[in-house]
């Protein structure tokens, strides 16, 4: 097939216009002074301020920072283990049900595991709140958290583990001293995905919450529905700007990790031919 | 790398004293691995000292088996003695061993000088003696500028003296080194061969060292371990094993040998001469000063190595036996030996080694010649195995 380079650049102009498009619109009317949110009425840092008296708002924020951070932690450590477990302990019976379930989660609708969620709080006869959104954020992270350690796991050299034994570390030792600060980054990135995906959910949040736990997504979801005031464009701008941050600063670390290894290999090639 | 010498080596032979006491004792030692069977009911003593080796083709049980000594795998069936005292059940880190992995297996979060510290520091050994060890092994591996440096900033070589002060650190009973020089290119192997042998020595520690190589593990070992398919098929020193292979496999495994596979056409007594059989190989005689288990019509193997076997232009004064007639097929120059493949007329091939004592280029025997290979009684041996 022919292709011009001026095709290129519209297809990628039109691609990119289609994913942004949006994301500008409401970045820009966040600073609208106008209440009207489709009229350009000058710029404004008015909804900003409105926001932070926002009491509702600022609540919300809080409790799903508050989630996120818990659960995100929760689900680190149980999917890290789960990864361990997959891993490690080769052939247990029931391994391979195991091991296909952690994917479980991963495919099933929302609603589905939010309904069941909720159904097995109330068949607990748990008020619903702060915390089951907590755990049933847990319970769906440690499966995004398990993934992505166990992918690390697999290229891990065991010999380093038994190199450790070896020399008198017993295991526990051995899993905190050579494991863990070798598998850490693919931890690492595992609690950030679990804590995007606790602070960006909806459905499974409105299922289990109760009372006094409203999070940002579901404060945001109730008042758009009673109309969209730009406060909201405020507050999703400064979501962006924290997600755009982290996603930067998590690219950055690795790119000097990649530098950092090639200067290694140079020192490594300059000390091998002395 | 100047090399220093150690103290001339005193003949050290502890397995032929029927006193001795074994320092570790593998005993009647099965491991399965579901149906697969990696070690087949093996017994195994190795002495206080000694620079052990344990040889064989790549799935042929000599890493099950030294697994099992650092304790990572547990034995299906037997017990290993260290000491005498049974270490089953014992876990890795209790184990007096150490080990040097075929990867090296360096921390690579940790700098040089950590990873050799990290065995002492899990004594509990006070903060000051570590130090000291620490500088003490650097400068025995010659690495004391790259204490600092990461495993990922050496060379292949340097990471390999690393592994090695790391195993050395703890002062271990018993050294497992498995595959160690199997990374290092020829030169450096040779060197290291020679540097491990001297640190043994001077270190006074019992050596068990895993190969494939067997260049390797007749440089280094005081004896060697040939194994197959879970079995010893052969423990012996190594001129033992070059020499008196006790079956076709070890011969066949380790250097160059003639294999002559025929029958036993007369033994000794009906020659006249005690220990001599004479072999018939389709047409080929062999006469063999050997006592010898086999008996009249049985099939056994001739095994000469080609350094044994002469080369000449000339018919030999008795043709009658050891003579093998044909023409020259094709010529190996191995710089220090020739080696000579000799096909006889009815297309059977032997091989005979020259040494190149001259600095000729243009060599009287070439291809195409009629050649006589004439070897002597005692120059090669019978094989029943």
């Amino acid at each position: 097939m022919m292709r011009s380079p001026r095709f290129d650049a519209t297809v990628l102009t039109l691609g990119f216009a289609f994913l942004y498009i949006p994301i500008i619109i409401l970045i820009v009317y966040s600073f609208n002074a106008s209440r009207l949110v489709t009229v350009w009425g000058g710029f404004s840092l008015n909804w900003y301020s409105a926001m932070w008296s926002n009491q509702g708002l600022m609540d919300a924020a809080w409790v799903t920072a508050r989630v996120g951070v818990l659960s995100a932690t929760l689900g680190t450590i149980l999917g890290t283990m789960a990864a361990l477990a997959l891993t490690r302990f080769a052939r247990f019976p029931g391994r391979m049900a195991f091991s296909g379930m952690i994917y479980a989660p991963l495919v099933m609708p929302e609603v589905i595991t939010g309904l069941s969620l909720l159904l097995l709080f109330v068949a607990m006869g748990v008020d619903r709140g702060f915390w089951t959104v907590t755990i049933a954020h847990t319970t769906f992270t440690m499966c995004y958290v398990a993934i992505v350690v166990q992918s690390r796991l697999l290229t891990f050299d065991r010999s380093l583990e038994e190199a450790a034994l070896d020399l008198g570390c017993p295991p526990v030792k051995t899993f905190f001293k050579i494991t863990l600060p070798l598998i850490f980054p693919a931890v690492i990135a595992g609690w950030m995905l679990a804590f995007t995906l606790s602070l960006d959910d909806l459905v499974i949040a409105s299922f289990n919450t109760g009372p006094g736990a409203t999070t940002l997504p579901i404060k945001i979801y109730s008042q758009v529905r009673l109309g969209v005031t730009p406060e909201i464009n405020a507050i999703c701008t400064i979501l962006i700007g924290l997600v755009t941050i982290g996603v930067i600063a998590a690219s950055l670390t690795t790119k000097r990790a990649e530098l950092r290894r090639v200067r290694d290999e140079h020192l490594a090639i300059r000390g091998a031919e002395r | 790398m100047a090399k220093t010498l150690g103290p001339v080596k005193r003949k050290f032979s502890p397995w032929t004293d029927p006193n001795a006491v074994p320092f570790i004792r593998f005993e009647n030692i099965t491991k399965r691995f579901g149906d697969f069977v990696a070690v087949d009911n093996l017994t195994l003593d190795i002495y206080e000292k000694e620079f052990f080796s344990l040889l064989g083709p790549s799935g042929c049980g000599k890493t099950t088996l030294m697994r099992m000594l650092a304790g990572f795998e547990e034995p299906t069936e037997g017990r290993i003695l260290l000491q005498g005292q049974d270490i089953r059940g014992v876990p890795p880190y209790r184990r007096p061993t150490n080990m040097m992995f075929q990867s090296y297996a360096l921390f690579p979060h940790m700098t040089v000088e950590k990873n050799i510290a990290f065995g002492l520091e899990q004594d509990n050994m006070p903060k000051g003696e570590i130090t000291a060890r620490v500088q003490e092994l650097l400068k025995l591996v010659k690495l004391e500028q790259f204490a600092k440096r990461k495993p990922n900033q050496l060379s292949g070589g340097q990471r390999q003296r690393v592994a090695l002060a790391r195993s050395l650190a703890k002062r271990p009973k018993v050294l497992l080194l498995d595959e160690p020089l199997g990374a290092l290119d020829k030169k450096l192997r040779e060197e290291t061969q020679f540097e491990l042998m001297d640190l043994q020595h001077t270190l006074g520690m019992t050596f068990l060292i895993v190969t494939h190589d067997q260049e390797e593990a007749m440089t280094v070992s005081d004896r060697i371990a040939v194994m197959d398919k879970g079995i010893i098929m052969q423990v012996a020193t190594p001129a033992e094993i070059y020499e008196a292979p006790n079956s076709r496999y070890v011969a066949d495994f380790i250097g160059d040998i003639n294999i002559i596979e025929g029958k036993i056409a007369e033994t000794a007594s009906a020659l006249g001469a005690p220990g001599t059989v004479r072999i018939e190989s389709e047409g080929l005689s062999i006469a063999v000063d050997q006592e010898c288990q086999a008996v009249k019509d049985d099939h056994v193997a001739f095994a000469v190595r080609p350094e044994k076997v002469r080369i000449s232009l000339d018919a030999p004064a008795d043709t009658s036996a050891n003579a093998f007639y044909g023409e020259v097929w094709d010529i190996g120059y191995l710089g220090d030996f020739s080696l000579f493949i000799v096909r006889s007329e009815d297309g059977r091939f032997f091989r005979a080694a020259q040494a190149n004592v001259s600095r000729l280029v243009d060599r009287p025997i070439t291809f195409g010649d009629m050649v006589w290979l004439t070897w002597s009684r005692d120059a090669g041996l019978v094989l029943t195995r």
